[in-house]
């Protein structure tokens, strides 16, 4: 009996080395059970007279199939306003701290975010584009999806192709050519935004609005038309993690361990990019999402992709869902979400760092 | 079998290689014999470190590079990882991984793209941890390392290769003589136990003639002399190409020791 017990654990051992940074059970669990509450607390919370607990029963009437305890107007309210707006914001938030995480790992920076190719100045220069040239144009309904989305992920996908194809002439296959690609295409795609925009400053109030970020939706359609892009990116930067972690030897070594890191960087950033594109068609500019959630999991949880890219995901995922919440309640009308990230992010960033100190050294 | 015996595993017929339109290294041409030490020296700037880039494959290069009657220009890139180990000079260390998530990195050459390593991989790990003695540190982040823990942990990530050839840019960079003995010991030790054949860029001729079978001496890109290190190492031809006042000495042992000197009556 305790030799079998003994061999057992043996063959366990080798099985799963110690000292390997994998994602655990726990972890997934503790990420998974913080997505759920934030879930629940963005179905429970929201501006009206609805109680929390009428809200609570109805999701247990409709998970056991019992009676609704809702009127019909408080069901829309529930599971055509606050529903489909948790739903985005964990696809939003997903999608950004994923892409946040690649483009980290991409470019061996811990500062990399997102918008570092030129999705964000991408979507920016298209919205302001269409709302200043084409006022018209935005109030048409094309089938489900409205032109501002459209025009956004267009925007983002322009930025980022700009960029790769300048960085490409220019640098070659390294990530440093890219990176300043990325930046000059950001400035100079930011200045013709600004320059349109000075056009006609009567829509500069809705240019801002949606610059600063919202998931200020009604209905499903903006979350079915996010899902298949954040869902594509978020299999093949999971799938991913074990070739980030070899990029982090840098281009000569992960070479010389039989990986062609240029193509790994092409399919890497192709698929972050697509999701920050349709993160940014849902929902504006949303800053610091892809880099404090990467952070905070690499703080809590350690340093493989392994961990940091599946764990950003779910970690996204419920820090925009919360930041959504504080968004829309914290006063009469709302706040933009993006100032809600920043605001509160960015203290709880500072906090996490400091009692890590010993951890970052 | 004696040294002239071994057979041929690696060698290099006029390879050229380097970035851009002047080639760091022009017609080199040498060989290495399975299970022997060469060790490739010279001064700075000869041109020591590409030709080690070369027959890895990470520069562009002309000329043939054949591992054992294979030419390598023909392998694919996964091929050549299962037979060539290779380690720079300043590997890149990301100082919040593990040593063991370090080394099992070293296995990606026996992994399909999307795959996760199996327990054969997970316990060629632990062979080369326990062989290199950071079973203690298997757990520690690579920033938390001294110099040569993480040499060893870099030998480690070349060892879980299994290539029959490894090729080490200065591998005792920025180690004392002590640390630099102990690894390099460890290297000797591993390749007679595993008969690979190790090629290293030795920038010390006096460690370099202790351990290397053989030595090559490169000089602006072309290699000016190959053989044991006492027909190498002599005092004329160090001070050709060093540019250097040294005197070649010879131990009882028979190795030679290459002092510096400075001309009489300067101090």
């Amino acid at each position: 009996m305790l030799r079998t017990r003994s061999r057992r654990t043996a063959a366990h051992t080798t099985r799963v080395p110690a000292h390997t940074t994998r994602l655990t059970p726990l972890a997934v669990a503790v990420a998974v059970a913080v997505l759920v509450v934030a879930a629940l607390f963005g179905l429970l919370i929201g501006p009206g007279e609805l109680a929390g607990n009428r809200v609570l029963a109805e999701i247990l009437a409709q998970l056991t199939g019992g009676l609704s305890p809702l009127s019909e107007a408080e069901a829309a309210v529930v599971w055509q306003l606050r529903a489909p707006r948790v739903l985005l914001a964990a696809l939003v938030g997903a999608a950004l701290a994923g892409a946040g995480a690649a483009f980290q790992g991409v470019f061996r920076n811990p500062l990399a975010d997102p918008y570092l190719l030129g999705a964000g100045a991408g979507a920016g220069m298209a919205v302001t584009a269409l709302v200043v040239f084409a006022p018209a144009v935005t109030a048409w309904s094309l089938g489900p999806v409205g032109p501002l989305p459209l025009a956004a992920f267009a925007g983002a996908l322009l930025g980022v192709g700009l960029s790769w194809m300048l960085g490409r002439s220019a640098g070659g296959a390294g990530t440093a050519g890219l990176l300043l690609a990325g930046v000059a295409v950001t400035a100079f795609l930011t200045a013709i935004q600004t320059f349109v925009q000075q056009l006609d400053t009567d829509t500069l109030q809705q240019v801002y609005t949606w610059t600063l970020g919202g998931l200020n939706i009604t209905g499903w359609t903006d979350v079915w038309l996010a899902l298949p892009y954040v869902a594509f990116a978020g299999i093949v930067l999971v799938a991913s993690a074990r070739l980030l972690d070899l990029l982090t030897l840098g281009d000569a070594e992960a070479t010389s361990l039989g990986v062609r890191p240029g193509r790994i960087r092409l399919a890497v950033l192709s698929a972050a990019s697509l999701a920050t594109a349709a993160a940014v068609s849902v929902s504006g500019l949303i800053g610091f999402v892809g880099i404090v959630v990467p952070h905070l999991v690499r703080l809590l949880a350690g340093a493989s992709y392994r961990v940091i890219v599946p764990l950003s995901l779910l970690g996204g995922s419920a820090f925009v869902i919360m930041a959504d919440i504080v968004a829309r309640t914290i006063m009469p009308g709302e706040l933009p979400l993006g100032v809600v990230t920043a605001f509160a992010g960015a203290p709880f960033f500072a906090l996490v760092l400091r009692t890590n100190r010993e951890r970052l050294s | 079998m004696t040294a002239t015996q071994a057979a041929t595993a690696l060698s290099l017929h006029d390879v050229s290689a380097g970035y851009g339109a002047e080639p760091v290294v022009t017609h080199v041409s040498l060989e290495a014999r399975r299970g022997r030490w060469l060790a490739i020296v010279g001064p700075n700037g000869a041109g020591k470190s590409t030709v080690l880039k070369a027959v890895a494959g990470l520069v562009p290069r002309r000329g043939t590079v054949l591992l054992d009657g294979t030419d390598t220009g023909r392998l694919p890139r996964k091929d050549l990882a299962r037979r060539i180990g290779y380690a720079p000079q300043n590997p890149a260390l990301p100082e919040r991984l593990t040593v063991t998530d370090y080394v099992l990195l070293g296995r990606a050459p026996h992994l399909g793209t999307l795959a996760r390593e199996s327990a054969s991989d997970v316990s060629v790990v632990e062979d080369a941890l326990t062989r290199l003695d950071l079973h203690e540190l298997a757990g520690r982040r690579l920033g938390t390392l001294s110099g040569g823990e993480a040499q060893r942990a870099v030998l480690a990530r070349v060892l879980v290769q299994r290539t029959p050839l490894l090729l080490l840019d200065e591998p005792t960079t920025g180690l004392d003589i002590g640390h630099a003995q102990t690894l390099l010991e460890r290297l000797d030790q591993l390749r007679r136990e595993d008969e690979t054949t190790v090629v290293t860029t030795l920038h010390d001729l006096t460690i370099a003639a202790q351990y290397a079978d053989e030595l090559v001496l490169i000089d602006r890109g072309g290699v000016v002399a190959a053989g044991t290190p006492s027909q190498v190492l002599t005092t004329e031809r160090l001070r050709e190409h060093y540019a250097a006042d040294v005197e070649v000495l010879t131990t009882a042992g028979g190795n030679p020791v290459v002092v510096p000197v400075r001309p009489a009556g300067t101090r």
